[in-house]
């Protein structure tokens, strides 16, 4: 696959000052449905990033593709100097990179948090059980599951079960993470402690992508923020910036929905 | 419809989704029921026992060849066991193809399955009696193959079919997400399989598995069709040797009936019992 890049032939080495995911040009169809229509956009390494639109604006669809879950039809995807769209990928080597956080967890259910948080790093990695326990243990002290090691999936709140999932990412040790409307399913008075975990993990500087809802923890953890509608971007921008002068139309009308 | 049923104005006779609803709890059988079979049998076997003075008693008759018949039973058993081995682990390599990503791999597989499924096991069994060799050579060494061990490759059959849909549907019935998440931490299909969605699905398809091995145990009768020495054709064998009485037909079959209900029965309610455990989970 042959690509234009603007700074200089395709070469996979990434180095931190270029983008650590670049996006140009994607598109997406499900059939004769185009769900993304031209996507292009960079994420700097430590950036959060927040995409935000109506439902069925393809949002979802576009963090998938980050991490090849879902394939691209056209356009170019690259995260850490890897071509995702290359029909040679690798998709295992790209997926050790990309952390992915579900709305709906999708915890394994017949492990134990803990088993959940060790099980990649074991099994995918080949990495030492006794260091990976180890390491799995402070993952959940540190999204405050310190207790609940061995509790399984079903035993614990949604809440809960989604700061285990954020941590089985985490122990991957990813160098982005996805969040898919990671707060979508959960009771108002857990999306908090979620987002609490959240925004300390892009405190420590890890690079975020998320799909959300929740505009005040984008306006207040975003570096950047793009809105999204029928699967092109409307309009983007940092966060002050967005939320106060809002140019485009649509955008007006869904931030007056929403706030 | 029925017309003595009054119909209210304005009421069609739908059809409604049909619920299957639970047998309520009167009607269904118990454990009791098994054991107050057996009981009205042992009564009704000393009622047989005083039969003519001449002639040894129905009951004197099937103590002294219960040792042969139950020597019989052991075929069955060992057949049933062996063909739900062979059979489960043929099958869960065949469900595993069916499930494969290679399209040819999984067309031929699931063809194989609704062959094996959708056929008579008799007449499966008369295929691997008359097509297996009575015996195979392997590197110069000549392996006999008693009918009996031809009778269970012949179960083994519709065993490996059944457990193949087995097998592939309970992998169907975990959720796609369990898949994506999987997926999303770089593990591969075969991990994924292994690690993730089988240990997920073994609850699942032990009741049913179980409900298999039901069936098979009870139809390794069908063997002695084929001449194979099980208990069914060990009792007919009895019948015949006692002079063929009619009087002996039902205490003979009787033992080889309730033999086979001791035998299957325990497995049964187990498995509903496992199969309620579950559904409440």
């Amino acid at each position: 696959m042959t690509r234009a890049t603007p700074d200089g032939p395709p070469s996979p080495a990434w180095t931190p000052d270029r983008p650590i995911v670049r996006l140009r040009d994607v598109h997406k169809s499900f059939g004769t449905f185009e769900v993304l229509k031209g996507i292009s956009f960079d994420v700097a390494k430590g950036e959060v990033v927040c995409i935000i639109g109506p439902s069925g604006s393809g949002k979802s669809t576009l963090i998938r593709c980050i991490n090849a879950l879902v394939p691209v039809s056209a356009g170019s995807i690259v995260v850490e100097g890897i071509e995702v769209t290359d029909p040679g990928l690798d998709k295992l080597a790209l997926r050790r990179k990309v952390g992915m956080v579900f709305q709906q967890y999708n915890l394994f259910p017949h492990k134990t948090a803990l088993q959940n948080v060790m099980m990649a790093p074991i099994h995918v990695l080949g990495q030492d059980r006794r260091e990976v326990e180890a390491r799995a243990r402070a993952l959940l002290a540190k999204v405050r599951l310190a207790g609940k090691e061995n509790a399984y999936p079903g035993e614990l709140s949604g809440g809960q079960q989604q700061r285990v999932a954020i941590a089985r990412s985490l122990a991957m040790r990813p160098d982005v993470m996805l969040f898919d409307e990671v707060t979508a399913a959960l009771d108002p008075e857990t999306v908090k402690e979620v987002l609490v975990t959240i925004r300390e993990l892009a405190e420590e500087g890890m690079t975020c992508m998320l799909v959300t809802h929740e505009m005040n923890f984008a306006r207040d953890v975003a570096d950047h923020i793009y809105f999204t509608d029928r699967g092109v971007i409307v309009e983007h921008g940092p966060p002050a910036t967005f939320f106060a002068s809002a140019r485009d139309e649509r955008t007006r009308r869904f931030l007056s929905q929403v706030l | 419809m029925s017309a003595g049923e009054p119909q209210r104005p304005g009421t069609l006779p739908v059809l409604l989704p049909f619920a299957p609803s639970r047998t309520p709890a009167p009607a269904r059988l118990r454990p009791v029921h098994g054991w107050l079979l057996c009981g009205l049998a042992a009564l009704a076997l000393p009622a047989w026992a005083q039969g003519g003075a001449a002639a040894p008693s129905p009951l004197e008759v099937v103590i002294k060849w219960a040792p042969l018949l139950l020597t019989g039973f052991a075929f069955n058993v060992a057949i049933s066991l062996m063909a739900m081995a062979i059979g489960t682990l043929a099958g869960t390599g065949l469900g595993l193809a069916m499930l494969a990503e290679n399209r040819v791999v999984s067309a031929v597989a699931w063809g194989a399955t609704q062959v094996f499924r959708n056929v008579p096991w008799l007449v499966l069994l008369f295929f691997v009696m008359f097509l297996v060799p009575f015996q195979i050579t392997v590197f110069g060494l000549r392996l006999p193959l008693p009918d009996w061990v031809k009778a269970t490759f012949g179960f083994s059959l519709p065993v490996m079919a059944n457990v193949a849909e087995i097998v592939r549907g309970a992998v169907r019935s975990v959720p796609d997400t369990q898949w994506e998440a999987a997926e999303s931490l770089a593990f591969t299909r075969r991990q994924t399989l292994w690690r993730i969605i089988l240990p997920q699905c073994l609850k699942r398809m032990l009741p049913p598995w179980m409900n298999v091995y039901s069936l098979i145990a009870m139809a390794t009768v069908q063997a002695s069709i084929v001449g194979v020495t099980e208990m069914l054709t060990l009792t007919a064998q009895v019948h015949a040797a006692e002079g063929g009485r009619p009087e002996l037909f039902a205490p003979l079959y009787g033992f080889a009936l309730l033999c086979f209900f001791v035998y299957c029965y325990p497995i049964d309610r187990l498995t509903a019992r496992l199969e309620r455990r579950f559904e409440t989970r």
